[in-house]
C-alpha cells in the first residue's frame, strides 16, 4: 500500500473565517457554502496557513492511499479520522529479510524480543520497501564536524513532500545506493537512524534528518554524504519497533552514545524540548567522541538549557588531557545514575559502536554495587519492561 | 521577513526608531495605556501567567509564538501587514491612483473619524469583559478571554499609531481621549451604543465575540480596502486576530448548546434549568438581542456618509477587489428593504448610498452560516429545535426600522404588543438572573469545566484540553 500525506481542514472546529484561503501562497484552499477545503494536487505543505489559523482546524494531516477530492471534503460534517482515504487499504508488508537481519545484528545484546517502552507511541513500520520505495528530495546536506578533522560526519535533511512518511524518534530508514556491485548485483540496503523528532526538523514539516559518517570506500555512506540539495533519494522504511522514546513526561531517559549514535538522541531531546518542557523526567546524555571538533552537534548541544538535559561529554583524543570514554563519565555521575536506576520510570538507551557496550555494562555494574543495587538482576528486568535498549553496529 | 523588533520599548515593524518625534509621542502615551489596562483590564490578574499567542513577525510563519506570560508583560505594539507592491486605490473617485502613504489633506477629518470610531471599540470591549474572569467556566476559557483582551489592547495600539503618525496634535488628543472614555459611563460613554452594554455573563461574552466581533471583522475588511495604505495594512494584520475572537464566540456558544442537548437527551426533558444548564430558548433570546443590537452598528440603511467615504477611497466594500463591477458605482443601484404601509418593500437606491446596508447583509449572511453550524449540533442529538436569526427590522434603534415595532419573524406589530411580548423574544430579567446564577466561582482546575458548558473539541496549539492554560501566582 502506498500512503500519501494529505492536508485537511477539520469542519467541526473551523469557523470559516477565510484566513487560510487568504494566506495560502499556492491558492490550494477554497470553500463552498459548507466547508473550507484543501486541494491535494495544489498543496505543497508549506504550512503558511497553519500559524495564522485561529482555531487549529487547519492543522490536520492524514495518511491516505488516495487523496480525498474537494467534492468529498465539501460534503463532510467531520474529518474521517482513522480512515486512509477513499481507496481500499491493504495490509503493510512485513520487513524484508535483509532489514530484519540488520536490525537483529544491531540489537543482538538485548535480543529480538525486547519490547518498546510501555508509553511509546505506536510506530508505523515497513510502509516502503526496496521494491516500492518512496522518493525523498534532499533539502540540505552539511558537514557537522570541524574542517580539519579526519571524521567527516554529515547532517542530511530529506523532504518527503506529498508522500506520507510517519516515523517516531529512534526508528531508522533504509537507503539502497544506486548502481551495482562488481558482480553486477544491486547493493544491499543500508539503515540510518533518524535524527529528528516525529514532527520533522521543523514542526509539521514532512522531513527528517540523518547523521551519517563517511567511511573511506563505503558505498552507502559516500553516496549519502555526497548528496546535493535537490537530489532525489529512494527510501525504504520506517523500520524499528522497540528502540523508541517513552512518551511519559515522567520517564527518566539515560542516553549513551558515540559518534553518529547520537542521531536518535537528537530526536529524543528535541521531542522533549518542543513538546514537554515541563516534563519532570530527567534526560541524561553521555556522549563520546575523540575531540569536540569531531562531536556531531557539539554547538547546539552546548546551547541546550540544563533544565532540559544533563550533558556529559567524554573526549579520548584531546591533547594534554587524559583520555576519557563514556564509561568514565558514567562513573563520575554514579550517585545521580544510581538514584535514577532505582526508579521504575528510568530507561537506558545505548547507541553507537559495538565496542562501547561492554564498558557501559561494567560501569553500570560498578555503580549498582556501590549503591546497593543488583545490576545482574536489574538489567534483564529493565529489558523485559522495555526500559533497556541497545543498538550498536 | 517582516520581523517585529521586540528590543524596542514599543515592539514594532514600522521602524519607529527612525522617527524620534513619533517614538517619543507614543512612549509618552504608553504609561497612560498601562494605567488604563491596570484600572480597566481584566480584574485581579496582575500575577497570573497566561498561555498567550504573540506575533513575532507579520509574515504567516511568524504569527504564533505561544508561551506563559503575565498580561502586563504582553508585548503590545505596532504591527502592520507586509506592504503590497505597487498597491493602488481600488475604488471611488481616485481609482487607479497609487495608494496613499500619507493622509490626503482634504480627507483628514473623515479619516480621523473612521479611525477613532474603530479604535474606540477596542478598549471598550476590554472594559465590558473585565469581570468575566471571576466566573470563568474553565482555564481553557479563561485563557481565551485573556487572549481576546490583549488582542483588543493591541488593536487600540494599531489605531493610536495611525492617529499619532498621521494626524499630529489632533490625533494625539484623540488617542488620549480613548483612554478617558469608559464603557457604560454616563458622562463619558464609548462612542458606539453596543459597546456601552454590560457583558455580565459568559453566554453574553460568547455571543458578543461571535456576533459583535464579526461586525468588527466586516468593518476591518472595509477599512483594509482603504486607499490610505497604513490603515489598510493595520487592518489586514488585525483581521487575523479578529478571526480568533469569532472562534472563541462560535465554539463557546456551540459548547453551551452541546451541553444543553446532552442534558435534554440524558433526562428526556426540555426543562434543563433544574439541571443547572442553559436552555435553548434562552440561547435564542440572547441571539436575538445581540444580533439586533449589533445590526445597529452599521448605521442607517441609506447613508450619504458611507457614500462619501467610499468616493474618497477611504472605506471600501467587503472584498472590494473581488467584486466584478466598476468600483465607482456612479450609475448603479442597490435594493434596500424599506418599511412601507405596515409591511416591507425592496426599493432600489443609488448603490453608493446603500453601502452600510450591503456590509450589514454580508455580515448577516456570515452570522447565519455560524448559526447553521450550531443547528447541526442540535440535529446531531436528534432534538427538534432550530435557532433562527430574527428579521433585520427586529428591535432596531438606528436606521429606518427604528420607528416601527417588528416581531422576530418580520411581522409589523404595535409598540404595545412589542412591549407586552418583549420577554418572549429578548432576555428577560429572570433569564439574565438565571444565567447569572450559574456564574458562580471560577473553575480553575486544569481539565475541569463548569456544568453548563461542554469541553472543547481540541486544546490550544495542540496542547491537551487539561493543560494549565493559566497559572496563578
Amino acid at each position: 500500500m502506498e500512503l500519501k500525506r494529505q492536508h485537511l481542514i477539520d469542519p467541526v472546529v473551523c469557523i470559516r473565517c477565510n484566513t487560510c484561503e487568504e494566506t495560502c501562497p499556492q491558492d490550494a484552499i477554497t470553500h463552498d457554502r459548507n466547508n473550507y477545503v484543501v486541494m491535494a494536487e495544489k498543496c505543497n505543505f508549506c504550512r503558511a496557513c497553519v500559524s495564522p489559523c485561529p482555531t487549529g482546524a487547519i492543522d490536520n494531516w492524514l495518511l491516505v492511499s488516495r487523496p480525498w477530492s474537494i467534492d468529498d471534503q465539501f460534503g463532510w460534517e467531520e474529518l474521517p479520522v482513522g480512515e486512509s482515504g477513499p481507496g481500499e487499504a491493504e495490509a503493510a508488508p512485513l520487513p524484508p529479510e535483509e532489514v530484519s537481519d540488520l536490525l537483529a545484528a544491531a540489537t543482538q545484546t538485548t535480543g529480538p524480543m525486547v519490547p518498546p517502552p510501555a508509553s511509546a507511541a505506536k510506530p508505523y513500520t515497513n510502509l516502503y520497501s526496496r521494491e516500492t520505495p518512496v522518493t525523498a528530495r534532499v533539502a540540505g546536506n552539511m558537514r557537522i564536524t570541524g574542517d580539519g578533522t579526519e571524521s567527516d560526519i554529515h547532517h542530511v535533511v530529506l523532504d518527503f513532500q506529498h508522500n506520507a512518511f510517519p516515523f517516531l524518534e529512534g526508528q531508522s530508514i533504509g537507503i539502497v545506493p544506486p548502481g551495482t556491485d562488481a558482480k553486477g548485483r544491486a547493493y544491499n540496503i543500508r539503515l540510518y537512524s533518524i535524527a529528528s523528532p516525529r514532527e520533522g526538523e521543523r514542526t509539521g514539516f514532512n522531513n527528517l534528518a540523518l547523521t551519517v559518517k563517511r567511511v573511506p570506500g563505503g558505498v552507502g555512506s559516500n553516496y549519502v554524504c555526497d548528496l546535493k540539495k535537490g537530489d532525489e533519494v529512494q527510501v525504504a522504511g520506517p523500520f524499528g519497533q522497540a528502540f523508541l522514546m517513552p512518551d511519559d513526561p515522567q520517564a527518566n531517559i539515560i542516553m549513551i552514545c558515540t559518534g553518529t549514535g547520537a542521531a536518535p538522541f537528537r530526536g529524543f531531546t528535541e521531542r522533549r524540548r518542543r513538546n514537554a518542557q515541563d516534563a519532570t523526567g530527567k534526560l541524561m546524555l553521555f556522549f563520546g567522541a575523540r575531540t569536540p571538533e569531531e562531536l556531531p552537534y557539539f554547538g547546539p548541544l552546548m546551547k541546550l538549557p540544563k533544565s532540559l538535559i544533563d550533558v556529559n561529554l567524554a573526549f579520548s583524543r584531546v591533547p594534554d588531557r587524559p583520555k576519557q570514554y563514556v564509561q568514565d563519565k558514567l562513573r563520575e555521575r554514579a550517585d545521580e545514575l544510581a538514584a535514577l536506576l532505582g526508579s521504575d520510570k528510568t530507561h537506558v538507551f545505548i547507541c553507537g559502536l559495538k565496542g562501547m557496550e561492554q564498558g557501559c555494562d561494567e560501569a553500570f555494574a560498578d555503580i549498582c554495587r556501590l549503591h546497593g543495587l543488583d545490576w545482574a538482576g536489574l538489567r534483564p528486568r529493565m529489558r523485559e519492561e522495555g526500559r533497556y535498549h541497545v543498538e550498536t553496529y | 521577513m517582516s520581523s517585529i523588533n521586540y528590543a524596542e520599548k514599543i515592539p514594532n515593524n514600522v521602524n519607529l526608531s527612525e522617527d524620534r518625534k513619533l517614538q517619543r509621542a507614543l512612549e509618552s502615551w504608553q504609561p497612560h495605556y498601562i494605567d488604563w489596562w491596570k484600572e480597566m483590564g481584566p480584574e485581579g490578574t496582575s500575577t497570573s501567567e497566561v498561555y498567550l499567542r504573540t506575533a513575532i513577525s507579520a509574515e504567516p510563519d511568524g504569527w504564533a509564538q505561544f508561551g506563559h506570560v503575565k498580561m502586563e508583560d504582553y508585548r503590545w505594539g505596532i504591527f502592520l501587514a507586509p506592504p503590497e507592491k505597487d498597491r493602488k486605490v481600488n475604488f471611488g473617485a481616485h481609482k487607479g491612483e497609487d495608494a496613499w502613504q500619507e493622509v490626503p489633506g482634504e480627507y483628514r477629518a473623515m479619516l480621523r473619524r473612521l479611525i477613532t470610531v474603530q479604535g474606540d471599540t477596542e478598549p471598550a470591549s476590554v472594559e465590558q469583559q473585565r469581570l468575566l474572569g471571576k466566573c470563568c467556566p474553565s482555564l481553557y476559557d479563561l485563557r481565551n478571554l485573556f487572549q481576546v483582551n490583549v488582542e483588543e489592547g493591541r488593536h487600540l495600539w494599531a489605531m493610536v499609531y495611525l492617529l499619532h503618525a498621521h494626524f499630529g496634535k489632533d490625533g494625539r488628543e484623540e488617542a488620549e481621549e480613548m483612554l478617558q472614555r469608559r464603557s457604560g459611563d454616563e458622562d463619558k460613554p464609548r462612542i458606539l451604543g453596543a459597546f456601552n452594554e454590560k457583558t455580565a455573563d459568559w453566554l453574553a461574552f460568547f455571543m458578543f465575540t461571535f456576533i459583535t466581533d464579526r461586525d468588527g471583522k466586516y468593518q476591518l475588511c472595509a477599512l483594509a480596502e482603504s486607499g490610505f495604505d497604513p490603515l489598510s495594512r493595520s487592518c489586514r494584520f488585525m483581521l487575523t486576530e479578529e478571526a480568533h475572537h469569532m472562534f472563541v464566540g462560535e465554539s463557546g456558544v456551540g459548547r453551551i448548546i452541546e451541553r444543553a442537548c446532552q442534558v435534554m437527551k440524558e433526562n428526556r426533558t426540555d426543562d434543563v434549568r433544574k439541571f443547572g444548564v442553559i436552555d435553548l430558548p434562552t440561547i435564542q433570546r440572547y441571539l436575538n438581542f445581540h444580533y439586533s443590537v449589533t445590526s445597529d452598528l452599521y448605521g442607517a440603511e441609506v447613508s450619504t456618509n458611507a457614500a462619501t467615504s467610499y468616493n474618497m477611497g477611504l472605506k471600501g466594500r467587503f472584498e472590494e477587489t473581488k467584486i466584478g463591477d466598476d468600483h465607482q458605482l456612479e450609475n448603479t443601484t442597490y435594493s434596500v428593504l424599506h418599511p412601507v404601509n405596515g409591511g416591507f418593500q425592496a426599493i432600489e437606491v443609488p448603490a453608493l448610498n446603500a453601502l452600510n446596508e450591503r456590509l450589514r447583509l454580508d455580515w448577516a449572511e456570515d452570522v447565519a452560516k455560524g448559526v447553521e453550524r450550531w443547528n447541526k449540533i442540535i440535529a446531531k442529538y436528534g432534538i427538534d429545535f432550530r435557532l433562527t436569526l430574527p428579521h433585520l427590522a427586529f428591535n432596531r434603534a438606528i436606521g429606518h426600522f427604528s420607528d416601527i415595532a417588528v416581531d422576530p419573524s418580520g411581522k409589523v406589530i404595535s409598540t404595545e404588543e412589542f412591549a407586552r411580548r418583549r420577554d418572549e423574544w429578548l432576555p428577560s430579567q429572570s433569564d439574565l438572573a438565571y444565567v447569572q446564577s450559574l456564574m458562580g466561582g471560577a473553575v480553575t482546575q486544569p481539565g475541569k469545566f463548569a456544568n453548563w458548558i461542554a469541553p472543547p473539541a481540541r486544546g490550544i496549539n495542540n496542547q491537551a484540553v487539561d493543560f494549565d492554560y493559566v497559572r496563578f501566582a
